[in-house]
């Protein structure tokens, strides 16, 4: 990567470098993000022990239902949100809008999600990260894509899911995708490489860093769809970095329970006599949708390429 | 002569890194999430992460008291960032209700070089590791406010302490974890092997 900055040395403290960007997403693995609307939400998210929140006008599900344009939050509130706890606080900007993470980062917000869950300001461009000292996650359906969005100068991915669905199944769509896309790469002769770069729509020297390590260059957390513990604990058998949860939490018949039980059920992911534990008495969860039977406008995973 | 077996708390947070590092020195590394697997381990690192969450997840899973235990029974630790704010004396700007196991004789202020764009790494001089200075990557590091006559400070940036040895403890503000050089997780095993009276690797 050319436009890495972390190469530079010396004894005078260099910031907004590769390594320190990265190295946040490192940080939080095998922790679950909160999405939250209210400094009220994102305490119980910090009680409940989530590794960092998501400051947003509405979860996905309220997004989904009111329709209309989604934008970046409040100015105010992310402020009050920043203001109410101690773990780190992400913010959305929309797809392409350089200006509302320009904002976002002048905030101080620690980590920004270009987010396919607000309505897109940009059909052709995703934002050019590099330009920022603030680190970003963006969502991905598959390996091109996650790989389009590091190349980018994405610190972080997120696979997308299905975003205020309550349902699990886009969720585990890419992940798997993601996955096998890397298993793949993995496997192949040095001379498939090109080959394999133009197929996927990537950066090539990504694909042969991906061809080298067996692994992608970020940390992967899973995203969009994930509402109960056992939820949690599939996406992190199927091998993502941690979780994302939006609606999940707030949208269930009692948050800080639903919030601390998939904490665990993130941490114990490979143990089912503590996710059954935690799972116990947990009152409903969020209601969900049918992804199959929805109109492809309704999808948001579609949005960004 | 017995081979040191090394832990890394695994409930949050850069594990792998720290797994990685520490069987690039020759050790024999495993995580720990439970009591019995704390108990098949002779020394421990508590990685970086959010201190709030892996704190929480100690005292639901049971963890804290056999935790306690050990330390007090002189196991040897390697804390980095938020696992150096778990082994302090006193956590400043954190949650009233987040465990300081008091073990370094250190005051830390959570998130003391700020938030995430003050994020940076830095060339600093380490003493107990010669003369070429060692690559601390700081992510909103904790500070460390004052440390006591226990603590022996190995390095420090800007006037603050940001590397503590205690004993068969090294405690870090930065992640050495995160570069490719071994010096501090070799120096830790030597430490910790000393202490123990068994062999590193």
């Amino acid at each position: 990567m050319t436009s890495d900055k972390s190469a530079a040395n010396g004894h005078e403290p260099h910031t907004g470098g590769l390594r320190v960007k990265r190295g946040l997403a490192e940080m939080l693995k095998g922790g679950v993000i909160m999405d939250v609307v209210t400094p009220e939400h994102a305490k119980i998210a910090e009680d409940a022990g989530a590794v960092a929140v998501m400051a947003l006008e509405r979860v996905p599900s309220d997004i989904r239902r009111d329709g209309g344009v989604a934008r970046m939050s409040d100015v105010s509130l992310i402020k009050e949100i920043i203001a109410a706890v101690t773990i780190p606080v992400m913010a959305k900007a929309r797809i392409g809008h350089f200006v509302e993470a320009q904002v976002l980062q002048s905030l101080g917000v620690d980590y920004i999600d270009e987010s396919e869950v607000l309505t897109p300001a940009d059909e052709e461009h995703h934002i050019d990260k590099w330009q920022f000292d603030v680190p970003f996650v963006c969502g991905a359906r598959d390996l091109g894509e996650a790989l389009r969005r590091i190349g980018e100068g994405a610190a972080m991915i997120r696979t997308k899911g299905e975003a205020g669905t309550g349902n699990v199944v886009e969720a585990v769509r890419h992940m798997r995708a993601v996955q096998g896309g890397i298993r793949r790469i993995a496997s192949m002769r040095p001379e498939e490489l090109m080959a394999e770069a133009k197929h996927l729509g990537a950066p090539f020297d990504l694909i042969q860093e991906i061809h080298r390590t067996g692994k992608l260059p970020v940390v992967n957390f899973s995203a969009g769809g994930i509402a109960t513990p056992a939820d949690a604990a599939l996406m992190m058998q199927l091998g993502c970095d941690g979780n994302f949860v939006g609606s999940g939490i707030f949208k269930s018949t009692n948050p800080e329970a639903y919030a601390k039980a998939i904490v665990a059920a993130t941490t114990f992911f490979d143990k089912p006599e503590v996710i059954a534990e935690v799972s116990a008495g947990l009152g409903k969860a969020m209601p969900g949708l049918d992804v199959a039977s929805m109109p492809a406008g309704e999808l948001l995973a579609t949005r960004g390429w | 002569m017995t081979i040191l077996r090394v832990g890394v708390l695994a409930l949050q947070g850069d594990v792998r890194e720290h797994l990685t590092a520490l069987r690039g020195c020759g050790a024999e590394a495993a995580s720990v999430r439970t009591p019995a697997e704390l108990e098949s381990v002779d020394a421990l690192v508590l990685p970086g992460g959010e201190s709030t969450t892996m704190s929480r997840l100690l005292q639901v899973f049971d963890l804290e008291m056999p935790l306690r235990e050990r330390l007090a029974g002189g196991m040897p630790t390697l804390s980095t960032c938020a696992g150096l704010i778990l082994m302090s004396r006193e956590v400043l700007d954190g949650r009233p209700d987040q465990i300081a196991l008091g073990v370094l004789d250190i005051s830390v202020r959570r998130n003391g070089y700020g938030r995430q764009v003050e994020s940076f790494e830095a060339d600093i001089p380490v003493a107990l590791l010669g003369v070429a200075p060692f690559r601390a990557i700081f992510i909103r590091a904790p500070r460390i406010e004052h440390a006591g006559p226990d603590a022996e400070v190995v390095a420090s940036f800007g006037g603050n302490p940001v590397a503590i040895a205690q004993g068969p403890h090294l405690g870090l503000c930065f992640h050495p974890e995160m570069t490719d050089d071994p010096r501090l997780h070799q120096l830790f095993l030597e430490r910790a092997a000393a202490a123990l009276e068994v062999s590193a690797a």
